[in-house]
């Protein structure tokens, strides 16, 4: 902990390794670094980011209401009640209902299980292809990462949700569907970073060692190059996650985004949308100030983690 | 810099061919689709395969695309099979909407992101950036058809000051001559590009602000504003510079949630619609047209670098 100044507050740390001072750090940092674990460091630079908890913690209370509401608050959301049908707030439903008859307080909880299962579900996949790809890109060289690299291109060519359309017109959309779509686009951002990385751990000594003690291909990529990039692969896993949900909710309002009977919170937010100049707020911006909140919230966690790690990397 | 250009080009025409490639075997992953989705669900057998004949879709898919290559090296893009109208007049009619309005959007993305960036870089930490730096996260998190919408419904709705839809003229001098309708669209996808390319700026002008040169200009006395405007307006836009230029495919290519929005049929609008009727020549074509303009894009942001950075030089390696 006191390698990484305590005692500096975030918001100094943050001008501080924003501003690239890199000699400012207390004299014992280096040192202290180097003979600590990767991660230690950088969990309490993180642990000490006042950016970094506010997000986090605006993730895990959405979490908590989106998977431990229901438990609470019982609501029907399965059996259309149009005698029910867009209640203010107010009498049993804090938030009123949707033309449908559904609790919209409910169905926040509903959607946003599907959202955040939807970006937490691509940010994986995104990170396990992206990575592999990318580090075996990197590591080989030559005429083989020249080949991975122009397919990455390839698909990069084409702004992702013109792609998407192309895509989601041939499929009937369903949440896997959507995901391994979503995938097959943000994986190359993920590729390329991680290909960025390795190609320049590749020729540090202890990637030579491992090799030269005999080290496969594989093994040095998973034991290696991947804990050494871990950085920049969480920083774009967390944005992914914030991605994914912008472009669901982008699909939703195209028309091109899961069917009913079910929910998400893009979708809520582009049917509520319709009722806007109705005056029915009620169905707009409760579904808007969530979406908004939670993508702020991952975007939030991922700059702080590339501002700890920007201090870590600087005071080495 | 030629034999470095060469070496680009030469890589940029292996994506772009891989590109009609992968947009190829995408549109035809679900065959008869596009005779289905042209002629309607009634069409009979017969005449659907009048239709794929015509069109040469019975044959394989090889033969269909070394067809279609001939086809575009020779100039000709095909003729849509829904509007029955050349693709090149299409895009020749919706691509210049685009280039103006999001050529518009851009700019004044830029004219707002950059001084914005080296603000919040020169007050970074304090309240302001702090301030501003929210913003642009919330800015950056908001789907950008609710923008639109709450734009709409606050300017054209509550305050009747703006109209809701965009110029409808067909031509360029048109849509300028009706500036006023303008400022929605252009105002919306501005917005989210100031909150991405005033972050990128921030960072990089933080990063040039702590060079040794900037003190070298301080201590000999040059006042701040040229400081600002000489060495750290320069030496921080190589990112943003990166930035645009990746972007262009995205000027190309249109925006479809806005011109959805406000009316204004462009290249997006053009993708979404041959996408949902399967009218084949007309995705090929647009995404030919798109694949050029990223590569042309990002060409000209290398080149640009050469020109902000002489430390950069190509060719030499």
């Amino acid at each position: 902990m006191a390698a990484l100044n305590t005692g500096t507050s975030g918001t100094e740390r943050d001008a501080l390794g924003g501003a690239g001072l890199a000699g400012t750090g207390p004299p014992s940092a280096g040192h202290d670094l180097a003979q600590r674990g990767t991660w230690r460091p950088a969990l309490s630079a993180f642990a000490s980011n006042r950016v970094a908890i506010t997000g986090l913690g605006m993730v895990i209370v959405i979490a908590l209401f989106c998977f431990l509401g229901p438990v609470f608050y019982r609501t029907n959301q399965v059996t259309v009640q149009l005698n029910l049908a867009t209640l203010p707030p107010g009498n049993g439903h804090p938030l009123g209902t949707d033309p449908s008859g559904y609790d919209v307080l409910g169905r926040l909880m509903l959607g946003g299980q599907s959202s955040l299962e939807l970006g937490l579900a691509v940010s994986l996949a995104t990170t396990i292809v992206g990575t592999l790809y990318g580090a075996i890109a990197g590591l080989a060289g030559g005429i083989v990462d020249a080949v991975m690299m122009r397919v990455v291109d390839t698909f990069l060519a084409i702004p992702s949700l013109v792609f998407l359309l192309i895509l989601v017109n041939l499929f009937t959309p369903n949440l896997w569907i959507i995901i391994l779509l979503i995938t097959m686009l943000s994986w190359l951002t993920s590729a390329r970073l991680v290909r960025g990385e390795v190609l320049t751990l590749r020729t540090r000594e202890f990637v030579q060692a491992a090799r030269m003690m005999g080290a496969g291909g594989w093994r040095i990529i998973v034991r290696h190059l991947v804990p050494n990039s871990i950085g920049v692969i969480l920083v774009n896993a967390t944005f992914t996650i914030a991605d994914a949900i912008l472009i669901l909710s982008a699909l939703s309002f195209l028309g091109l985004g899961l069917p009913p009977p079910h929910a998400d919170w893009g979708t809520m937010l582009s049917n509520g949308l319709n009722y806007l100049f109705d005056g029915y707020w009620w169905l707009v911006y409760p579904p808007a100030l969530i979406l908004i909140i939670t993508v702020v919230a991952f975007n939030m966690i991922g700059d702080a983690i590339r501002d700890s790690l920007d201090v870590r990397l600087r005071r080495r | 810099m030629t034999r470095y250009l060469a070496q680009r080009a030469g890589q940029a025409a292996v994506v772009v061919i891989g590109l009609m490639i992968l947009t190829f075997i995408m549109i035809h992953l679900e065959p008869g689709s596009a005779a289905r989705a042209t002629l309607g669900v009634r069409a009979t057998p017969g005449r659907i395969a009048i239709f794929n004949s015509t069109y040469g879709l019975n044959e394989p898919l090889y033969r269909q695309f070394v067809t279609y290559i001939d086809q575009v090296v020779h100039g000709n893009l095909g003729t849509s099979y829904s509007l029955q109208i050349p693709v090149s007049t299409l895009i020749a009619q919706r691509l210049p909407r685009d280039l103006l309005l999001l050529g518009l959007s851009t700019v004044a993305a830029l004219l707002i992101a950059v001084p914005l960036g080296i603000y919040q870089a020169v007050k970074r930490g304090g309240v302001s950036d702090h301030v501003l730096t929210g913003a642009s996260f919330t800015l950056y998190s908001t789907p950008d058809f609710l923008f639109a919408i709450l734009l709409i419904a606050l300017f054209s709705v509550q305050l009747r000051i703006l109209p809701p839809e965009a110029p409808q003229a067909s031509s360029v001098g048109g849509i300028l001559a009706d500036p006023r309708a303008l400022v929605l669209p252009v105002v919306t996808l501005a917005l989210v590009t100031v909150a991405s390319y005033s972050r990128y700026m921030r960072s990089s002008a933080i990063d040039v602000l702590a060079q040794e040169y900037i003190r070298v200009a301080r201590a000999k006395g040059l006042p701040r504003r040229l400081i600002l405007l000489r060495h750290v307006l320069r030496n921080s836009l190589l990112p943003v510079v990166t930035m645009v230029g990746l972007s262009f495919s995205w000027i190309v290519a249109g925006a479809v949630i806005a011109e959805e929005v406000f009316n204004y049929p462009g290249m997006g609008l053009l993708f979404y619609q041959a996408a949902t009727t399967h009218d084949f020549p007309v995705l090929l074509g647009s995404t030919l047209v798109v694949g050029v303009a990223t590569v042309a894009g990002n060409l000209a942001a290398d080149v640009a670098y050469g020109i902000l950075d002489p430390r950069i030089r190509y060719g030499r390696a």
